[in-house]
């Protein structure tokens, strides 16, 4: 009965697995081998043992990164949730009994829309609207009279915006998410409630909320992804690629700097080991605490 | 996923008795006002850069952002088309995801549907192979995939950029497609193994059309996931003469970078708009289609 299926697996298994060994099983394991190289990017390379690593301790820059990238790992998920919950909420339940807050259609395809553009040309796009003189669309819209602020240049506000870029472009495709979310949760509850006296206050943390878990959940992975790279972001509209003074440093930019730029594409990789190290450890602290349903979800 | 969209849509139209909740409402009062300043936020960078895209450098240094251009001249976008060639970038992108979407989608497919379906030794190794690939950002290993693109001879060729884009894709789309698959009735497969036929029709004629939807909404994500990739053309699109190969973000990033040396602002934002505009007009068709493709894979 089973004729020829072993030749078949094979035959559908072969493409896609040797794709994925080569590039990207393929590139982990290197970068295990070459973290312990001097190995500049071109031509050979010769092991020098963990060299890269005693570096990258004592590097000042990679700590900074480090920091950063928790900054917006924690910050962009919890405003961009925030943001996206209190929409959807407005969207679906807030006008529901009257028969959807007017426009709530528009409102939910404008919203979504940058989900749809590349992130390289949102940043590109923010370069400017954060421009540092009257070209810029903030400090333009700014009266005559005011100093232009410096946004991107002041190293106290770039890091900040660019957490504002990052949660501008996310927020639309989380309100879509949620509204999914709300819609499928039983009318007849909410309407009980309601009959019980409760406010749309109340119906939100003691309904909507908890039924949404799963949902948040899933959010919740997804926007640390997004957070943890932001390369495009830093690499366009920072200046300097990481500054002003590094202040906008995050970790993937160190890769791409010290693999494509200083020739230390060894050290890179060492990063990049430490990287690896550090994302397992968070994703099973992950998988523990939500153990429930992420890994089924 | 596509269902929940639907049945989303059927309550919200439900027609609902007007009922207590007539009465008030401030809420209401705060729900337009802050929908309306988000939708705002949201479409005022994209309208400023339209606008700007029509002026010229004075204009645009004058700080009115809102205001309109003094006149409606299409040069700037002649300029960004052929001479800061937009066009070529544009082309390149198109090309570059189309072949690396169609063999995603293909290798994907073919891969989940013999994991999810076919007992054999190794087959869970297998799938947690591909899946493990979730779990690490694309950015980690660029040293070394660079490394392996250029031993292999794809440095700065299209070949090299589609293969990486298509390894880079398998492993949500294998994700995905194995749930997908799983869920699919055996009776029908079944059946078609009585009438004879052989593994390979029963893929291609009975699994490829019943998965429609999710085969859909998986190539739906990885046409938005390649055409917004960035990272990926930046280490590989490299070297003397890589400009001709360039895809749309990476050239528009470029210009960006050198604008701020010629300050050719105008051409800028006709570049910009060259790249949005289409994107709008793809979603103002397909807009729920696409908002079901990407967000399925988040609420299975």
């Amino acid at each position: 009965m089973r004729h020829g299926k072993y030749p078949f697996i094979i035959g559908f298994l072969v493409v896609p697995l040797a794709l994925y060994l080569v590039f990207v099983v393929g590139a982990y394991v290197q970068m295990f081998q070459l973290s312990l190289t001097d190995w500049s990017g071109y031509g050979g390379f010769t092991y020098i043992g963990l060299e890269n690593f005693q570096k990258l301790w004592d590097d000042p820059v990679f700590w900074i990164a480090l920091r950063h990238n928790v900054y917006l790992l924690i910050a962009m998920p919890i405003i961009t949730i925030a943001m996206a919950l209190f929409f959807a909420f407005l969207l679906n339940s807030g006008g529901r009994k009257a028969g959807g807050v007017w426009g709530s259609k528009v409102y939910r395809v404008i919203f979504f829309f940058p989900q749809l553009l590349a992130l390289a040309i949102v940043a590109v796009i923010f370069g400017r609207v954060f421009g540092s003189d009257k070209s810029g669309m903030i400090n333009g819209l700014l009266p005559e009279s005011w100093t232009p602020w410096l946004f991107l240049a002041d190293e106290q506000w770039a890091l900040t915006c660019i957490l504002v870029v990052l949660v501008w472009q996310a927020v639309g495709f989380y309100v879509v998410l949620f509204s999914a979310g709300m819609g499928s949760i039983a009318e007849e509850i909410y309407e009980a409630a309601a009959l019980d006296g409760a406010t749309k206050v109340t119906l939100f943390f003691k309904i909507t909320l908890p039924l949404l878990w799963d949902t948040l959940q899933v959010a919740w992975v997804y926007l640390g992804i997004a957070a943890f790279d932001a390369f495009a972001l830093v690499n366009i509209m920072s200046v300097n690629h990481g500054g002003p003074d590094n202040s906008t440093q995050v970790l993937s930019m160190q890769i791409y700097l010290n693999a494509f730029q200083n020739s230390q594409a060894g050290y890179a990789s060492a990063l990049g080991v430490v990287l690896f190290f550090l994302t397992l450890t968070f994703a099973a602290l992950t998988l523990r605490v939500t153990r429930r349903d992420a890994v089924q979800a | 996923m596509t269902n929940l969209a639907v049945k989303q849509s059927a309550v919200v139209t439900k027609p609902k008795p007007a009922d207590r909740s007539r009465k008030i409402n401030p809420l209401n009062g705060v729900a337009h006002v802050s929908l309306f300043l988000w939708a705002l936020a949201t479409a005022g960078p994209l309208i400023w850069v339209v606008l700007a895209s029509f002026k010229n450098n004075t204009e645009i240094f004058l700080g009115k952002p809102f205001a309109l251009p003094e006149s409606f001249s299409f040069k700037t976008y002649a300029d960004a088309w052929s001479e800061a060639h937009i066009g070529q970038y544009f082309l390149n992108s198109v090309f570059v995801v189309a072949v690396s979407t169609a063999g995603t989608m293909l290798l994907g497919s073919m891969a989940a549907y013999v994991l999810a379906r076919y007992k054999f030794p190794g087959n869970r190794a297998i799938y947690y192979l591909f899946v493990s690939g979730l779990a690490f950002p694309t950015f980690m290993a660029l040293a070394p995939l660079f490394g392996i693109v250029q031993s292999l001879g794809l440095l700065n060729t299209f070949t090299g950029l589609i293969l990486v884009y298509i390894a880079y894709s398998l492993s949500f789309t294998v994700f995905f497609l194995v749930a997908f698959f799983k869920t699919l009735p055996h009776e029908i497969d079944e059946a078609a193994l009585v009438d004879g036929a052989g593994h390979l029709r029963r893929f291609f004629q009975i699994m490829m059309p019943m998965a429609k939807s999710g085969l859909i909404s998986i190539t739906i994500f990885n046409i938005v996931g390649q055409w917004n990739q960035y990272l990926l053309p930046v280490v590989i699109m490299q070297g003397a003469g890589a400009d001709s190969k360039w895809v749309l973000t990476q050239g528009i990033a470029n210009i960006s970078t050198s604008a701020g040396y010629h300050a050719e602002w105008s051409t800028l934002f006709a570049a910009l708009t060259l790249s949005i505009l289409p994107m709008i007009v793809v979603y103002a068709i397909f807009q729920r289609q696409i908002q079901a493709g990407l967000t399925a894979g988040a609420v299975k």
